[in-house]
């Protein structure tokens, strides 16, 4: 291909731009944290402090961004309504949780009190979302790929307003959980129960669905069709049926992910799927789109580097309230990894052999 | 055993097969050979289930397979394999072969039935736990048709099995196209290759931009001068 030279150097002009870019980022994170480290502001405590707080977070953004990347895998669209289907699922685990609390039930089986919540979320959350998926998007099905994406959209608008028109716009407190309350001495560092135990939860669920995904019939089924519909047809795979499941599961991992954060939180809100709806699909763009291994570690740098990101490097550089700029911290990474990476961290490698 | 009548289908508006009629008996090898465009692939996806068409009727023994989506005409004995294999390259050897088996319900026969796709394709289980991605062509072709024999099937539609393989495999292929034929399943097999085709099938029907232009058995077709002239290269 001959280029004129006009256009060789807008292309080098542009690549320059973005290594400078990159470089001034990288050097600005590396200077505000050796600034930090001098300034010795926080003790080591407070640091592991912020990384189990981050590895916490970041275990539910990957909870939420399986179901981003999942439904991507297999249908190569954004389910941009899957952040409220998180937050249906966290209201629906509020009410039970509220009504259990009110019979006493959580107080003396706090173990109980915890998974029932959680797997009526994911009962709620899956219902929901094959509601969705049969109402908005199946009729689309074979549309250009904007189009399902405005639906989803739409969808999301559809559950977020529906549920402040039903429970109105303010916050509801989740019920308290005596036992998860106070801190766990590890190696004398005080760790708050709670985080650990919505890490815990968590990966006990992500480990169920690799599990499924990997080793059950449905789980193969849902990779054979998220590489050729009409290959998994012709394999007798009811094509339709793989894709609800598909929707559920994400979804039935959303409604998990709502109640551990509300567990966090301890606010349910009609409005709250939105931020965290938007990190975990930050997450999975982060560890590589339709792939699951890369949700799961996606969601976790985003959450470590969200919690430790503000006081290790922010700080350094001498920004006011460094915790404000949080959310920045994650969007920025979106914006740098669509740049310079935009396969991701654990991007496809295997393709097809044609000949 | 398996019989097209007037069968039409449309590509959206394009009218790519204008009513196609041919029959295949049990236990035989027929095949469909025809230039690029011709036809061969829709036949075979109107016949799977993944194409409509518009009018005229698709029946194995009698029964009406229009009427079934795509997956469930895998439940009436019928299995392609598709063009350019269609192996599932992130799945390994072995689940493509399950996944080929997805319409059995015991476990029993899902085993005994890979046992005998690795009789007929020893290099398959030496590959089993391979990401069938990075299996060579001849290996995916063996992958394909193990994968479609799965599911039991009384009628093998073959999409161009030779297509892109060395001659040395495309004969192991059509040899062993002969050899599940002999255990009685029944193959439709489309080519381009109609050379090979002919040498072992014993019908062969001729398309031309979606119209039957002739049948016969594949011995006169071997010898019909515009056969020879426009697919097997003689002058």
């Amino acid at each position: 291909m001959r280029t004129s030279v006009g256009e060789r150097l807008l292309d080098l002009a542009v690549s320059g731009v973005l290594w400078g870019f990159r470089i001034l980022l990288v050097a600005a994170v590396l200077l505000g944290t050796i600034a930090t480290i001098r300034a010795g502001k926080y003790t080591s405590e407070q640091w592991i402090d912020f990384v189990v707080f981050g590895i916490s977070q970041g275990s539910i953004y990957a909870l939420i961004a399986l179901g981003y990347t999942m439904v991507y895998g297999i249908l190569r669209m954004i389910n941009f309504a899957h952040g409220d289907i998180f937050m249906t699922g966290a209201f629906g685990a509020y009410f039970l949780a509220t009504w259990l609390n009110g019979i006493g039930f959580i107080d003396n089986h706090p173990i109980l009190g915890l998974l029932i919540p959680i797997l009526f979320a994911m009962i709620m959350a899956g219902g929901i979302a094959m509601l969705v998926e049969r109402i908005a998007y199946r009729p689309l099905r074979g549309a250009p790929r904007l189009v399902p994406l405005i639906s989803a959209i739409g969808a999301s608008f559809f559950l977020e307003y529906a549920f402040r028109g039903f429970f109105g716009p303010g916050v509801y407190a989740y019920p308290p959980i005596k036992a998860l309350e106070g801190e766990w001495n590890v190696l004398g560092v005080g760790i708050l129960k709670v985080q650990v135990v919505v890490a815990v939860a968590a990966f006990i669920m992500m480990a169920i669905l690799y599990f499924i995904v990997m080793f059950t019939k449905a789980g193969k089924a849902m990779r054979a069709v998220s590489e050729s519909k009409d290959t998994a047809a012709l394999m007798g795979i009811d094509v339709n049926r793989i894709i609800v499941s598909t929707f559920a599961l994400g979804a039935a991992m959303a409604g998990a992910a709502g109640v551990l954060y509300s567990l966090i939180y301890r606010q349910v809100g009609f409005f709250m799927g939105f931020t965290p709806g938007i990190k975990a699909f930050t997450a999975a763009v982060l560890g590589g789109i339709g792939n699951i291994p890369g949700a799961m570690v996606g969601g976790l740098v985003l959450g470590v580097f969200e919690s430790v990101g503000p006081s290790l490097f922010l700080e350094g550089l001498g920004i006011p309230r460094p915790y404000q700029l949080k959310d920045a911290i994650a969007f920025t990474m979106l914006v740098m990894i669509l740049l310079f990476r935009p396969s991701g961290i654990l991007g496809e490698r295997i393709t097809t052999k044609k000949a | 055993m398996l019989k097209l009548d007037n069968v039409h289908t449309f590509y959206g508006n394009i009218h790519a097969l204008k009513g196609i009629t041919l029959s295949i008996e049990k236990g035989e090898i027929v095949t469909l050979i025809g230039g690029n465009g011709a036809g061969k692939t829709t036949t075979l996806r109107t016949i799977s289930g993944l194409l409509k068409p518009r009018e005229g009727s698709v029946t194995l023994e009698g029964e009406d397979l229009i009427k079934y989506k795509a997956h469930e005409v895998v439940y009436k004995g019928v299995s392609m394999v598709p063009e350019g294999r269609g192996v599932f390259a992130r799945l390994s050897v072995m689940e493509n072969l399950e996944m080929g088996a997805y319409s059995l319900k015991s476990k029993q026969e899902l085993d005994k039935n890979i046992e005998r796709v690795f009789t007929l394709f020893p290099r398959l289980k030496e590959r089993r736990t391979q990401v069938a991605g990075t299996l060579s062509g001849g290996e995916q072709q063996m992958l394909a048709t193990g994968r479609a024999l799965m599911a039991n099937p009384r009628i093998l539609l073959m999409d161009e099995p030779s297509m892109g393989l060395a001659p040395v495999l495309v004969e192991l292929i059509f040899e062993t196209i002969q050899q599940i034929n002999k255990v009685g399943v029944t193959v439709l097999l489309v080519e381009q290759n109609a050379l090979m085709a002919l040498a072992i099938a014993d019908r062969g029907y001729v398309l031309q931009t979606g119209e039957i232009v002739l049948t016969d058995t594949a011995e006169n077709l071997k010898k019909n001068p515009m056969v020879q002239k426009a697919y097997l290269g003689v002058e």
